[in-house]
């Protein structure tokens, strides 16, 4: 009995052995013949396409963003045939993911991001240029602006953004035009009872926040970097450190903590936004993706023009969202084809805007959504506007420069000499 | 004629021999038995066919990745996947062998997850990969080509139609006044007569050429992009390119890269470009063009480290910090877990279980949110910490660098010392009564007795888990960079460095932060650093620990 059954377990063995190696095999197969088999069959009449590898182009988007796309990718695919794969993903990590992907082939073919990547990205080699021709022409000034780097146009731009000031209509009725204005009808609410704060900007406790503060600084004269011949800033000529910054810096000492409480220090972003939300103060230096929420809290306000704090103009940084091809895209002409005639067409702008509520950058698309006010009023300062610095040298800035503002404003140390020191630090990372 | 099973073989050898005592060798016998059924489970049928559909899959999934890393061209991790696969094969599908059956799975994470990645991040170490050192020298020059092309300024636009004639590839180019001109790459436009033309005035075919539908452009648009019409003769009037396959540019690269002798030409100044032996190419002056690749450095990571002005004094700092945050973390949140622990170990004490679930909800956070909320709690004006608690006292918890240093140990205490209460909780209900209650007959107090007898024991279990607590806060990085992200900043460096940061918020500052552009190598250096200081540390620590349960 025994013998016997050690015979049959070992023959069943055997054949079981064999067995798997087929079943092995014939997964593989399957496997192999799935993947080419099925590809073809839905595009039969058009064999070349598959073969030569181009039926999808990819392209990484956000989640807010990705269902804006849809009509305009199902265009193209019934035009063409090729599929646009729209991958979703954390817009934080986004960058940094396709700078180590494009490298090794594995990135997409496409990128939706804001224009200041550019300079990152060139400086990796993971962008192409895009020649836009005469349909440069179709799109606001400053987004191709903001789209140009070392000449050449890296992006096919689609909505611009910019802060304005938002007023509170019901504590405050009139507009004003200068810091020193807003700031006494500020206190007026306030010695009125009607508010607790004369104004409201965000700051991030930890590393301060230029981007907001930057009108205020450009409105005295004072700018980053110079540009060079063809309009672009050059890195090498660090303005930041001129006379003109450090009245600035010297202003943010007398607006801060230890001043007249202006901007403070301890009042973040979300801090602000309650603040204003809950009409404890008339003003809120902010962007438009705050306005929704203003509208949903039923607050009566105005998009007002930025302050000035000096002579000049209060320029806010400008930043343009766009489309951005892959330096190592296997299907570049396609891809072409799909950012130069296709998402620049009108009705890829107006689902863009639908969809995320930021002035359009192709102009026939902003005089449709400029119909409503608060788009208008934020386009037209935005026009007044420069384009956020996209050069790699610009990462080194933020940081000192934040950190700089921050302890101004919390009455930190003389504020002429911390500037000028961190005029220097920066130009020693920059080797300027 | 079947052998007979070697184990039977042995069984009956053994039990026949003389100087066996008959009750072992019987004993040996069933132990034999019992031996070979177990053996003979996987045997079954139904256990082959388990690990044959297992295999099966394991195959499958394995032949998809090897096709791959085959149509990748992956030559070297195709060689290293199929040892693994033919090695997972020979181990499941021969007999015996069974501690490498169990083994097998768990050695191949070992060394996906850990030995290479470990391997991976030190080779990073000794290059200069980071931000414009990202991929090869291939790809940096292919980058560089691809950005030097410029619109020729002012020039036309063409709307375009590809052809081919032969296995030539041409392009028909409709200038702005419509007239129609015909290129290939090396053979200057020419104007052609007799095109026709679509509604919209572009020309679109010509006699004895083949025009091409979208479908067959897109297929062949390698060769396609390649194509550069010549305007003229004269080659600084520049190239016609198409990048969509229906209009086209004049294009003239401000650079031209020539490849015997490995240098980027400047046609407008005449600069040349030379590999600088850094990764980069860079003209007589060491100005550099803007993409770079990855080259092998050396222990350059490492010198830069301790060289480097901006990093060498606030490393110093930071390593102390580092230490005294880990160890004053550790000796506070066991000091703390242990007291609750004996006060909630107390036998009379009432809602017990209340108290001691209420002990561990700070542990049932994700740490990361409780710094955030944290953070919120300890901003100076608004915070509900001064608000409420203070009395409206504007005190910079976060901002002033001893405040801030001592939040960030309070945090973490609280974030802490539930898990040491759990842990002493448990090594205390398993020391012996007994022992406590011999201790008070003799008269000693109960602070003698705990100082004696129960820290002593409770240290044996306990000790192993401080060590690895004290590795975990050594690299604790969510509390520091949720709670103060590192700062308030140092005053005398320009990196973003500040004095609540430990090395690990360093390392990841120094890897992804805003100061000078990501540099991995230099943090894949600084991480090494780690690694050999806590390894170095926590063998030292376990040698003390084993000596302490010798004690004992």
């Amino acid at each position: 009995m025994k013998v016997h059954n050690t015979l049959a377990t070992q023959t069943t063995r055997r054949v079981f052995a064999t067995g798997a190696i087929s079943v092995v095999a014939a997964l593989a197969l399957s496997a192999c013949g799935g993947s080419a088999s099925t590809a073809p069959s839905s595009e039969a009449a058009k064999p070349d396409l598959k073969a030569a590898g181009a039926g999808t182009i990819t392209m990484w988007v956000d989640a807010e963003r990705s269902p804006a796309l849809k009509d305009i990718t199902e265009k193209f695919k019934s035009d063409t045939g090729i599929e646009v794969k729209l991958v979703v993903k954390d817009f934080a990590a986004v960058r940094d993911d396709f700078i180590t992907q494009v490298p090794t082939g594995q990135g997409p073919d496409l990128i939706v991001g804001p224009h200041d990547w550019i300079g990152k990205f060139v400086q990796n080699g993971v962008i192409a240029p895009v020649e836009l021709g005469d349909k440069a022409g179709q799109f606001q000034d400053s987004s191709i602006k903001a789209m140009t780097y070392n000449g050449a146009v890296y992006g096919v731009p689609y909505a611009i953004e910019n802060i304005a000031l938002l007023r509170n209509t019901s504590i405050v009725d009139s507009k004003a035009s200068t810091l020193d204005e807003v700031v006494a009808n500020g206190k007026k609410a306030v010695a009125e009872g009607k508010a607790t704060f004369p104004f409201l900007v965000g700051m991030d406790p930890k590393q301060g926040d230029p981007y907001h503060l930057y009108p205020l600084q450009s409105s005295m004269g004072s700018q980053v970097f110079g540009k060079n011949a063809d309009g672009g800033y050059d890195a090498k000529q660090l303005l930041i450190g001129d006379a003109a910054g450090v009245e600035f810096a010297k202003k943010l000492a007398v607006w801060g903590d230890a001043g007249e409480k202006i901007i403070n220090s301890n009042i973040t972003g979300d801090i602000a936004k309650e603040k204003f939300l809950a009409g404890e103060s008339p003003y809120f230096l902010t962007g438009p993706w705050n306005v929704p929420d203003v509208q949903k809290k039923g607050i009566k306000f105005a998009v007002d023009e930025l302050p000035t704090a000096g002579g000049e103009a209060a320029q806010p940084f400008i930043g343009v969202n766009g489309f951005f091809i892959s330096a190592k895209s296997a299907n570049a002409l396609a891809t072409n084809e799909f950012v130069t005639n296709y998402l620049t067409s009108e009705s890829a702008q107006d689902s863009m805007y639908t969809a995320g509520g930021r002035p359009p950058a192709l102009k026939a698309s902003f005089e449709k959504a400029a119909s409503d006010p608060v788009v208008e009023a934020f386009g037209k300062i935005g026009a007044t506007g420069v384009p956020m610095p996209a050069i790699p040298e610009m990462s080194a800035v933020w940081a000192d420069w934040g950190a700089t503002e921050l302890a101004i404003i919390k009455g930190q140390g003389d504020p002429a000499e911390a500037w000028t020191k961190m005029a220097a630090s920066i130009k020693s990372k920059i080797g300027g | 004629m079947p052998k007979p099973d070697v184990h039977e073989l042995q069984a009956s050898t053994t039990s026949t021999t003389p100087a066996q005592p008959p009750r072992a060798a019987a004993h040996q016998n069933a132990f034999h038995r019992n031996l070979r059924n177990s053996r003979r489970g996987p045997d079954s049928i139904k256990g082959t066919v388990l690990k044959i559909v297992l295999l099966g899959l394991v195959d499958a999934l394995a032949v998809y990745v090897l096709m791959m890393l085959f149509l990748s061209q992956s030559w070297a991790a195709l060689a290293v996947s199929s040892l693994v696969v033919l090695a997972i094969n020979w181990i499941y599908l021969r007999k015996g062998g069974l501690p490498a059956k169990y083994l097998a799975p768990g050695v191949l994470f070992l060394l996906v997850f850990q030995v290479l990645v470990v391997f991976f991040s030190g080779y990073i170490a000794f290059t200069n990969y980071g931000d414009g050192h990202n991929s090869t020298k291939e790809d940096a020059i292919a980058a560089i080509q691809l950005t030097a092309q410029k619109r020729v300024p002012d020039s036309p636009a063409y709307k375009a139609a590809v052809l081919t004639k032969g296995d030539t590839f041409y392009l028909l180019f409709t200038d702005p006044s419509g007239k129609a001109q015909i290129g290939s790459t090396g053979e200057p436009l020419t104007e052609v007569s007799g095109a026709g033309k679509d509604s919209a005035g572009k020309a679109n075919s010509l006699p004895g050429y083949e025009t091409l539908k979208f479908q067959e452009i897109v297929a062949n648009q390698q060769e396609i992009l390649k194509i550069t019409v010549p305007v003229s003769e004269d080659p600084a009037d520049g190239t016609l390119r198409t990048a969509d396959g229906s209009t086209a540019y004049q294009f003239k690269p401000a650079l031209s890269y020539d490849a015997a002798t490995d240098t980027f030409n400047d046609s407008e100044t005449g600069k040349a470009y030379r590999d600088n032996g850094k990764g980069a190419f860079a003209d007589a002056n060491g100005e550099t063009l803007a993409t770079g690749w990855k080259i092998d450095v050396g222990m350059d990571n490492f010198a830069r480290a301790f060289t480097d002005p901006s990093l060498r004094g606030p490393l110093l700092g930071v390593i102390l910090w580092t230490f005294t945050f880990s160890v004053a973390s550790v000796a506070l949140t066991f000091a703390v877990g242990l007291f609750l622990a004996i006060t909630f170990n107390r036998e009379d004490l009432r809602g017990k279980k209340v108290y001691r679930i209420l002990m561990i909800l700070p542990y049932a956070f994700p740490a990361f949110l409780s710094g955030l909320v944290w953070s919120g709690i300890l901003n100076p004006e608004f915070g509900w910490l001064n608000q409420t608690l203070l009395g409206g006292a504007n005190i910079g918890w976060l901002t002033d660098p001893v405040l801030a240093k001592i939040s960030v140990l309070v945090v973490n205490v609280w974030l802490g010392f539930p898990y040491m209460f759990l842990v002493c909780t448990g090594a205390l209900q398993s020391l012996p009564t007994e022992i406590d209650e011999a201790a008070r007959m003799d008269g000693a107090s109960p602070w003698r007795v705990f100082r004696s007898i129960k820290l002593p024991l409770l240290l044996v279990s306990v000790a192993p888990l401080l060590i690895s607590s004290f590795a975990f806060n050594f690299n604790n990085f969510n509390v520091i960079y949720m709670l103060t992200g590192g700062g308030p900043r140092f005053a005398d460096t320009d990196r973003d460095i500040g004095a609540t940061d430990i090395l690990i918020t360093l390392v990841y500052k120094v890897a992804f932060g805003q100061g000078t552009g990501r540099d991995y190598g230099l943090a894949s250096a600084l991480a090494i650093i780690i690694f050999i200081i806590v390894a170095t540390i926590s063998a030292i620590s376990f040698k003390q620990t084993k000596a302490l349960e010798d004690v004992n």
